[in-house]
């Protein structure tokens, strides 16, 4: 039953995210390979996406998951209704408990010490997810060298602008720049 | 009944008008539930936001939960976490019939390629950002770059071990460590965790990189700080 597991996919995902959508990102990718629903480009074309329109990344991806495989399977609409629900659902049932029952919930000192150990994780999780990326982008059949000179021109301006304006550039300029860059060397 | 509506509509609006997801909301959450409609002031937020970093979940479902039920109880919560949710489920919606024949066009293509090679900068941006949210020691550096190095060697040796189990792994040695033996060492560092810092709040106001750098109060030393 392909709507039952993505609902249990998605939730597994939204259970074990912390420090929100970046950090689902290996997780999706392993999922996603494990089920052989989708491959790695497809799934960065998702994350681009998803950065280029409003909301949670996390929502963003489960709908647009949920849509493609459910779409195979006949019903696009259910598999995005489920995927996002499970994606949902870890949240919304945590914060429904801690707003209910445990008031003090961020007191504990064990709680603080467990989630000290998992922020350390998920920040290498990150940075091996985008070294992975980087990585793929790079070689292919041949080495990209157009890849790598668009990775350069984003990656250089968004340092030099958080050094002079001293903040982060828009992930939404970054996009749609890079598609421009892309449609330009790609044409050479 | 009323009052949902509002809750729907204000958190549809949040929704709809963020993108990128996660610190970039937080700013339209303050103005809108804190600077307009006065549902909770900015010490309650400071601490909803504490306890959304430390739960599972995006941060703004966290967030629509938490003040939809302080709001109107289970009803609330339920309205406005549809309303954060359902501007980007029916807009992703739509789009996902499009986007197959979408990269067909080789133009459109072309633009996916640079946009991968984007998303691959964009992630480790995210990494680097969250560098400050842990703490500054021998240990939770050894843990990340485990993290890291476990995770890059599977992936090359294609090697199936799920990030879930190094996440447990991660909360297990917190635990062990940050839990058991360094309150052993120094117990005047008790009070790690407290989200409440009243300065703050008035960061909130500013753009969302300060607001950032103040917020990532998780695991930051701060007993360093009172000595």
């Amino acid at each position: 039953m392909i709507y039952l597991r993505l609902f249990l996919t998605f939730f597994k995902i939204g259970l074990f995210t912390f420090g929100g959508g970046y950090g689902m990102i290996a997780i999706i990718q392993q999922e996603m390979a494990a089920n052989g629903w989708l491959d790695a480009e497809m799934l960065s074309n998702f994350i681009g996406i998803s950065e280029a329109t409003p909301g949670p990344i996390a929502i963003n991806m489960a709908t647009f998951v949920g849509s493609a495989i459910g779409g195979g399977a006949g019903s696009p609409f259910l598999g995005s209704l489920l995927a996002t629900l499970g994606v949902v659902m870890p949240s919304f049932i945590t914060i429904l408990l801690i707003a209910t029952l445990f008031k003090n919930f961020m007191d504990n000192k064990f709680v603080s010490a467990v989630l000290c150990g998992i922020k350390p994780v998920v920040v290498g999780l990150i940075f091996a997810t985008g070294a992975i990326l980087v990585y793929n982008n790079l070689f292919k059949s041949e080495f990209d060298f157009r890849a790598l000179a668009i990775m350069i021109v984003i990656g250089a301006a968004t340092i030099g602008y958080k050094l002079i304006r001293k903040k982060d550039l828009s992930p939404i300029f970054m996009i749609v720049a890079s598609a421009c860059l892309g449609m330009l060397v790609y044409s050479f | 009944m009323k009052k949902l509506l509002i809750l729907f509509a204000t958190f549809f609006k949040i929704g709809l008008f963020t993108f990128g997801g996660g610190y970039a909301m937080l700013s339209l959450i303050q103005s809108e539930t804190v600077t307009k409609k006065h549902w909770l002031d900015g010490d309650e937020l400071l601490d909803i936001i504490a306890i959304s970093e430390s739960t599972p979940g995006p941060i703004s479902i966290n967030c629509a939960t938490y003040i939809g039920y302080k709001r109107a109880g289970f009803l609330g919560s339920l309205f406005a976490t549809l309303g954060v949710v359902l501007p980007s489920f029916i807009i992703i919606f739509v789009i996902s019939f499009f986007i197959e024949d979408f990269l067909k066009i080789e133009l459109i293509g072309k633009a996916f390629k640079g946009i991968q090679a984007c998303v691959a900068v964009l992630i480790l941006r995210a990494a680097v950002k969250m560098i400050k949210n842990i703490k500054k020691d021998a240990v939770s550096l050894i843990i990340l770059l485990a993290a890291l190095v476990v995770t890059i060697t599977l992936n090359f040796v294609a090697f199936d071990l799920s990030s879930i189990y190094l996440i447990i792994l991660g909360g297990f040695v917190g635990f062990i460590y940050y839990g058991i033996i360094s309150k052993r060492e120094k117990k005047t560092k008790a009070k790690v965790l407290d989200g409440s810092d009243p300065a703050t709040v008035s960061s909130l106001h500013n753009d969302d990189v300060g607001a950032e750098q103040k917020l990532n109060n998780g695991c930051e030393d701060k007993g360093e700080e009172q000595k």
